[in-house]
């Protein structure tokens, strides 16, 4: 996983890796088309179902920056909530109290979420393991309490309502087809999509995922190792913030519930559900778990938390890198079914 | 103070409750040293490079790399003052292949391990360097394996591969063969004899033979304390270090 085709060494390239490379290239250029061609096909196809589509790439979003701390870094958090809820309070009360301007609204929710993030990390990213996950437990219910509470500040638990959002650069109106809130979301998701690209690929991605491997032999080399944890801390929460600042122009509301445990639950279901340390396990792992719902929750609320559980489970158990492996487990089968032919 | 010394401890502590691991320890190491660290099990070899490494706190003494008092620094501040070391039990990023384990390292070294962007020509070189110190080492064929899958005994050497890639002053090398079938051992040993004749390398190692043939000098270590620090020749016929230690391994 770690051997990307151009970390072989410049020195001796045999005769067939030059086609061997040009035939992964184009192999990684398909597996790249795939997903965001189903994100624009969907804009013209989904009908009813576009807000739905929003909800869901506002989620991918939400667990592609769960990706970064938890599955390249390893911070096994629980509090990413407390991200998503800040950016999507900080979106909502900026529209009502500062500008309706929404890029504006964006950038400033992202900034809270991500001061957020770097403040609270230099509290407790010295610790690790269940000390680490209860310190974020505790955060997000903090600050759930305090939404809860401050009624005058946050609606409390009817929400914050009475948000007005300008159009996007005075032209793009939120539509009540919520085409608008679709395009924006899949623009703000791709962006954030690159950022993450670069970053996991990056000499800085490779240290992060080191530091999960083995914290000590990171540091025996000389990793700082606070340091780095604490960047893609601040990077995740910042990622998640912007998620919450969609959800809030999406909709024109905020709901006491993107500061739950639960949303905390839910974004760590999917993201393992789809696979960590893929990026494109938040793809699968939010569109699954929407697709799964929505077909199931039709037949009883409680059917649809029994499957979502059975699905973790047999992920878990039989699919270490999620369900995006059901892909290499086909593609394994192919290969052996192929040479079993080949060899009559 | 102007005698080139690498590094100097003195007077170093450490006790776990009751139990006492280092009892004033003093050492020095010249560049180019090449100190044997024996000594029973639970003697407190280990414990001794991990408070040097600044992976354990001291409970008192001084340590000084290069005249830099160092006691007070976390240990990757004294990796990149020049102090490396490997490990009794590999520790490595056993999902990565055997050159990113290196090229890592060397990417911290080099200090551009935190970039996101404008690392491509570094990043090159850096894995050129890899490959090449795994050839120096004679595993540069499996630098494509991925270093959970390989034996153990290839694994030791990419601890020692690691270490050396951060160009140190000064190795501490706890146990480099410790779990390696005999046959293989060898390979390690050679390894050792060829180390570059600049560094500062305490090594830590049960097998005597290996330990005479490379150490100028030997330190025995008992319940944490300097029981001798002599020349292989002395500690060989020392009757208490042979009642205390060799008496035992060596027949
Ligand atoms: N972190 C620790 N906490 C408590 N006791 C320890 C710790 N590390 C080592 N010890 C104890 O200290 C003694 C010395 O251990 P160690 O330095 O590993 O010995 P050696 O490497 O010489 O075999 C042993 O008795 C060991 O059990
Ligand atoms: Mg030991």
């Amino acid at each position: 996983m770690a051997a990307v085709s151009d970390d072989k060494p410049a020195a001796p390239p045999t005769t067939n890796l030059g086609t061997g490379a040009r035939y992964g290239w184009w192999l990684g250029l398909i597996g790249h088309a795939i997903p965001w061609a189903i994100v624009v096909l969907f804009f013209y196809m989904a009908g009813g179902y576009l807000s739905l589509g929003t909800q869901v790439l506002i989620w991918i979003l939400f667990a592609l920056s769960l990706d970064l701390a938890l599955g390249y870094a390893g911070i096994v958090t629980l509090g990413q909530a407390a991200f998503f809820g800040i950016g999507a309070y900080a979106a909502g009360l900026f529209a009502i109290h500062v500008s309706p301007d929404p890029i504006l609204g964006h950038l400033a929710a992202i900034a809270v979420a991500a001061l957020f993030g770097l403040i609270t990390g230099a509290m407790i990213l010295h610790t690790t393991g269940v000390t680490f996950l209860m310190l974020t437990l505790a955060i997000v219910s903090m600050l759930f309490e305090y939404a809860n509470q401050a009624r005058s500040l946050t609606g409390g638990d009817d929400g914050l309502q009475g948000m007005t959002v300008n159009p996007i650069f005075g032209v793009f109106e939120f539509n009540i087809f919520g085409e608008t809130a679709y395009v924006y979301a899949a623009v703000v998701l791709f962006i954030w999509f690159l950022i993450s690209w670069r970053i996991v690929h990056s000499p800085f991605g490779r240290s992060l995922d080191g530091i999960r491997q083995n914290t000590r032999r990171m540091r025996a080399i000389g990793t700082p190792v606070w340091w780095r944890l604490l960047a893609v801390y601040t990077l995740s929460a910042a990622m998640a913030g912007s998620a919450g600042a969609l959800s809030a122009h999406a909709t024109r509301f905020v709901g006491l519930s993107v500061l739950s445990l639960l949303t905390s639950g839910i974004v760590t279901v999917m993201l393992i559900l789809g696979g960590t340390r893929r990026l494109y396990g938040a793809f699968v792992g939010a569109a699954v778990y929407y697709l799964v719902q929505d077909e199931t929750a039709r037949i009883s609320p409680y059917f649809w938390e029994l499957v979502v559980g059975l699905m973790l489970i047999a992920t878990v158990l039989f699919l270490e890198g999620g369900l995006l492996d059901l892909g290499r487990v086909g593609q394994r089968l192919f290969w052996r079914l192929r040479r079993r032919t080949d060899g009559r | 103070m102007n005698a080139p010394v690498a590094l100097s401890v003195r007077g170093l502590c450490k006790s776990f409750g009751a139990l006492v691991v280092a009892q004033s320890i003093d050492v020095d190491l010249v560049p180019g040293a090449r100190v044997g660290l024996i000594g029973p099990n639970g003697a407190g070899k280990t414990t001794f490079v991990n408070l040097l490494t600044g992976f354990l706190h001291p409970d008192a003494g001084t340590i000084s790399l290069g005249g830099l008092s160092i006691e007070m620094m976390p240990p990757e501040k004294r990796v990149h003052h020049g102090l490396a070391r490997t490990h009794q039990i590999n520790t490595l990023l056993s999902e990565f292949c055997v050159r990113d384990n290196v090229a890592v390292a060397i990417a911290e070294r080099e200090k551009f391990a935190w970039r996101m962007m404008r690392y491509r020509p570094q990043w090159r070189a850096c894995l050129e360097e890899a490959q090449a110190r795994l050839t120096e080492m004679g595993i540069g064929h499996i630098g494509d394996r991925i270093v959970r899958e390989l034996p153990y005994g290839q694994q030791r050497l990419l601890e020692i591969a690691i270490a050396l890639a951060l160009k140190p002053r000064v190795l501490l090398l706890d146990e480099p063969a410790a779990g390696v079938p005999s046959a293989e051992a060898h390979h390690i040993h050679d390894v050792l004899v060829r180390l570059p004749s600049d560094i500062a390398i305490l090594i830590i190692e049960h097998d005597m033979d290996v330990i005479f043939r490379f150490a100028r000098e030997i330190i025995v270590l008992v319940q944490g304390r300097v029981l001798r620090r002599a020349a292989p020749a002395e500690i060989a016929v020392d009757p208490e270090v042979r009642a205390v230690y060799l008496g035992r391994t060596v027949i």
